[in-house]
């Protein structure tokens, strides 16, 4: 459908796609600049797309309503390690579906497939009382080995054996005959091969876990131990309504670094998502 | 590679010992490498998928109260509650309602949003990652905006009042309350699908257009007749991982709507949650969750059987 355009219908163009965009900017602009409305501000008619004099008020009591530092540690250090952990296990189980023969393997395929026909929330009330018995409930670990090694991991192994189907073997082949092993040969020829489906890979576990909202809040009670979207809905008043230059501040402190980081590599996410496993 | 050789045993113990061929061939390491590999994912689907599953069965057979500590077998009263359910239908009218809005608003501005990026524009590239950046604001962030957004005397009002216009009481009045919530949803995700169509109509050849244009085809003709055969299997791939994602909605309800006004915005796994973790009532959570695990599956079968009859292609 590319093909060459009047000047007039690239101008229209222009203005709808301008027009589209506004639903997708503007409540990021919203959210930041409110945040720096006194709440006098907050509500004021006709609104003010730009605070009249911003300060800084509501991000320090975000700090001291919530151990917000702690919290934000608390939802890097999971999903970091929920997406290195699960690069590791997809990659390998990936690899020995898509290269290794092995008795079972298509039957063990399936099971592991079943996990894409199981969301987690199917699951959720056993996996509750599993960690309960395990004396696990409020830690973090629910939050890391589920994603690692459940449902969630899945997927991940799925668009990593479609990858490794794509790569041609013959590399993998010659290393073989020259007497290197499987494992040298994964890791040394098949793994940097895949280095696009590793970041589509890293992309989506990163999101996910940094989602994750129903399984923090069923399995979290204290305060320190609260990952960041449980976080923000804690900022209410004695009455239970929301305070809203607070939840903001704390939400733009949430939603920016991954904003620029996205920004900064957009290319790399776009198009890695695009054109490796998810495809299908 | 048991440590026989220094025991006293039965004398048929290694009985063909230095005739035998090694036992770790070639072949065999290659097969116990195999399932080292994968032995990680199959033991946690195992222990984190395959066992829970089968718990659920089980929990849905009991009365289990966690505060008051019973768990006793009761068959199948659970499913008698829940075919008495007077929520029910209420329960799956909204996740339906959530999952269709959600599908439908979803891929038609996944599709018009992808035909304008894939236009010859310069910019486009500035404009995609606009209409992408929502997918990586964390998801509570971004809701919560939306509700700051959508409050009575919000944002959203304040700038249909300097048009003036009256705007709704949009997260309180029954009739608006699912259309937001599903809107805040749209807004969220519809970049993924964006790109994965985007990608779809790049790969479709230039010259079937040329063809199209020399016979007489109208742009409209075109795209129903060339470009929406082409990407059908996109446009089925985008509507499963959309759909079963709709099902799993849960933090945009428990921050917008909490399920209301009335239970209009209940969908079945906020309802799950309610049940199982708000009134502790655990096996009828359990049983909740095999209408959810009989709703994906049912929709994972109609999958494959469209997959055959629709699509246009397979590669």
């Amino acid at each position: 459908m590319s093909r060459d355009l009047s000047p007039r219908t690239k101008l229209v163009l222009y203005g709808v796609l301008l027009v589209l965009s506004v639903p997708f900017v503007f409540p990021t602009w919203w959210m930041v600049t409110s945040s720096l409305k006194p709440v006098s501000e907050i509500f004021s008619f006709p609104p003010q797309l730009l605070p009249l004099n911003p300060r800084f008020g509501a991000y320090q009591r975000v700090f001291d309503l919530q151990p917000f530092g702690q919290q934000y540690v608390n939802s890097l250090y999971i999903a970091l390690l929920v997406t290195v952990g699960t690069l590791a296990v997809s990659a390998l189980a990936g690899y020995a579906f898509a290269r290794i023969r092995f008795r079972g393997q298509n039957v063990l395929f399936l099971v592991v497939l079943a996990g894409l026909l199981i969301p987690s929330e199917v699951t959720i009330v056993p996996l509750f009382q599993m960690f309960f018995k395990l004396g696990l409930i409020d830690t973090h670990w629910p939050l890391i080995l589920v994603p690692i090694l459940g449902a969630p991991s899945v997927l991940a192994t799925f668009i990593m054996r479609q990858f490794f189907l794509g790569l041609p073997g013959e590399l993998e082949e010659a290393a073989r005959v020259d007497g290197l092993g499987r494992f040298a040969t994964f890791w040394k020829i098949a793994l940097p091969l895949s280095r696009p489906a590793l970041g589509a890979v890293a992309i989506f576990t990163f999101l996910h876990s940094w989602n994750l909202y129903l399984e923090p809040i069923v399995f979290l009670s204290s305060p320190e131990k609260f990952t960041l979207p449980q976080a923000l809905t804690q900022f209410v008043d004695a009455y239970g309504g929301p305070m809203w230059d607070v939840q903001l501040a704390a939400a733009s402190m949430t939603a920016l670094p991954v904003l620029v980081v996205f920004v900064i590599a957009q290319k790399q996410f776009v198009e890695g998502l695009a054109h490796t496993g998810l495809k299908g | 590679m048991t440590r026989t050789d220094t025991r006293v045993g039965p004398a048929t113990a290694r009985p063909t010992l230095g005739r035998r061929r090694p036992y770790w061939t070639g072949r065999r390491r290659d097969q116990l490498t195999g399932y080292l590999f994968i032995a990680p994912q199959l033991v946690g689907s195992a222990v984190f998928v395959i066992l829970p599953l089968a718990l659920v069965v089980w929990y849905s057979l009991h009365e289990w109260n966690v505060l008051a500590g019973t768990f006793t077998f009761v068959g199948a009263d659970n499913y008698a509650t829940l075919a008495d359910d007077p929520n029910l239908g209420s329960v799956l009218r909204a996740t339906g309602l959530f999952s269709v809005g959600l599908v439908v608003l979803n891929l038609a501005l996944a599709l018009l949003l992808a035909v304008l990026l894939n236009q010859k524009l310069r910019g486009t590239t500035l404009f995609r990652t606009l209409f992408f950046s929502p997918v990586v604001v964390s998801l509570v962030a971004w809701t919560i905006v939306w509700g700051f957004l959508l409050q009575d005397n919000g944002g959203i009002n304040g700038l249909l009042d300097t048009i003036g216009v009256a705007g709704p009481n949009w997260l309180r009045g029954e009739g608006t309350a699912m259309f937001s919530v599903v809107v805040v949803q749209v807004f969220k995700n519809v970049g993924l699908n964006m790109v994965l169509f985007l990608a779809a109509l790049q790969a479709v050849p230039g010259e079937l257009y040329e063809a199209a244009e020399v016979d007489g085809a109208s742009r409209m003709r075109q795209f129903w007749r060339i470009t929406v055969p082409l990407i059908s299997p996109t446009i089925l791939l985008t509507s499963i991982i959309t759909v079963v994602g709709s099902l799993q909605v849960f933090a945009q309800i428990a921050v917008l709507t909490q399920g209301g006004p009335g239970t209009s915005t209940t969908v079945l796994v906020y309802y799950l949650y309610q049940q199982a973790f708000q009134f502790h009532h655990f096996g009828y959570g359990a049983t909740l969750s095999i209408v959810l695990f009989g709703i994906v599956l049912a929709l994972t079968v109609l999958q494959w059987q469209l997959r055959k009859r629709w699509v246009f292609h397979e590669s």
